[in-house]
């Protein structure tokens, strides 16, 4: 696989992305914000964490003019993969590429800790390493990850099955307590229509070594890398 | 071309929770306004812009919120033409 990561002012999870993609044996490269038609040839195009504009008017709001932001869309609408993580599931909102809104943590606080979500779907490109509802430990980083929208669109996204991951308790339960952010139904990650753009305020990229903490992020990237032909490092 | 000054107000829109309101609805509850029934948290955005009339610069003003100032799903905008400033370019 060969994967973007697009830099933005402000990103600064990229290299992150980046080494996860490295340690499944892929193919990374750093697309800044401001190139146009640099997307052509990649196999999945992913958007990080950070504050992109520092966060200014509204996490993302800014970052989704950015000239790149056309391609990702171009290339998301011709069924391309595209991953957004943190501010890059705020940016991929603002953008249109995904409904609803990621607004103010309901405890106020920025809340950066672990946490476990729940595997909704494995049938799409990003999941299909993991196992039917796998609970998952993660960290969050995050002061907007509060996810909102109309009561229709929650339904549709409900009823679509397009809720991709879930915030749970240990035994998989998706209670109140595990909430962290105050999400609509403890939603943690949410895809578009057709499955091929996934947003999640969950790190995956962070999760990739059992000396930080946990590997659960790993099955994520060999999900997508295994979707591509493997390229020689 | 006249020079207008244009107060535009972003508010959540109703029903949505608005964590920074709750709080400050808690904090002057505790500082003795009992009366206090509601807070909610906006912002005000002061623009300056020229155009051929203030009905003009209304419309713009508005384009820009459904474009960039105000995010649909969140939050609700009102645009409210504040003055005509002197020393307009003619």
């Amino acid at each position: 696989m060969r994967a973007a990561v697009v830099t933005f002012p402000g990103s600064n999870c990229d290299y992150d992305l980046y080494k996860a993609v490295e340690q499944v044996g892929s193919e990374a490269t750093f697309v800044w914000h401001r190139e146009r038609g640099a997307l052509a040839g990649y196999d999945a195009v992913l958007l990080p964490g950070g504050f992109s504009y520092g966060d200014y008017l509204r996490a993302g709001a800014i970052a989704r003019l950015s000239p790149v932001m056309e391609d990702v869309a171009a290339f998301a609408k011709a069924g391309g993969p595209v991953l957004g993580v943190c501010n890059g599931f705020q940016i991929l909102c603002e953008a249109g590429l995904l409904p609803g809104a990621l607004v103010r943590n309901e405890s106020l606080r920025f809340e950066g800790r672990d946490v476990r979500i729940r595997v909704e779907r494995t049938d799409t490109i990003f999941t299909q390493d993991y196992a039917e509802a796998q609970v998952l430990r993660v960290p969050i980083a995050h002061g907007e990850g509060n996810f909102e929208a109309d009561r229709a669109t929650l339904d549709r996204l409900e009823a679509e099955g397009r809720v991709a991951f879930r915030y749970v308790d240990a035994t998989g339960e998706p209670t109140e307590e595990a909430n962290p952010n105050g999400s609509w139904h403890n939603i943690a990650g949410i895809t578009n229509e057709a499955g091929n753009v996934l947003g999640m305020m969950p790190h995956p990229e962070r999760a990739m070594e059992k000396l930080l903490g946990s590997t659960d992020g790993v099955a994520l990237f060999t999900s997508l890398a295994s979707s591509f032909a493997a390229t020689t490092l | 071309m006249s020079r207008y000054s244009l107060e535009i107000r972003v508010k959540p829109r109703p029903g949505l929770l608005d964590p920074q309101g709750k709080a400050i609805h808690g904090a002057l509850h505790s500082l003795g306004w009992a009366g206090v029934e509601d807070v909610r948290v906006g912002k005000v955005i002061y623009l300056e812009l020229e155009a051929e009339s203030g009905g003009v610069a209304q419309q713009a003003a508005e384009a820009m919120c459904r474009k960039l100032l105000a995010n649909p799903v969140t939050e609700d905008f009102s645009v409210s033409l504040a003055e005509e400033l002197q020393g307009a370019s003619s």
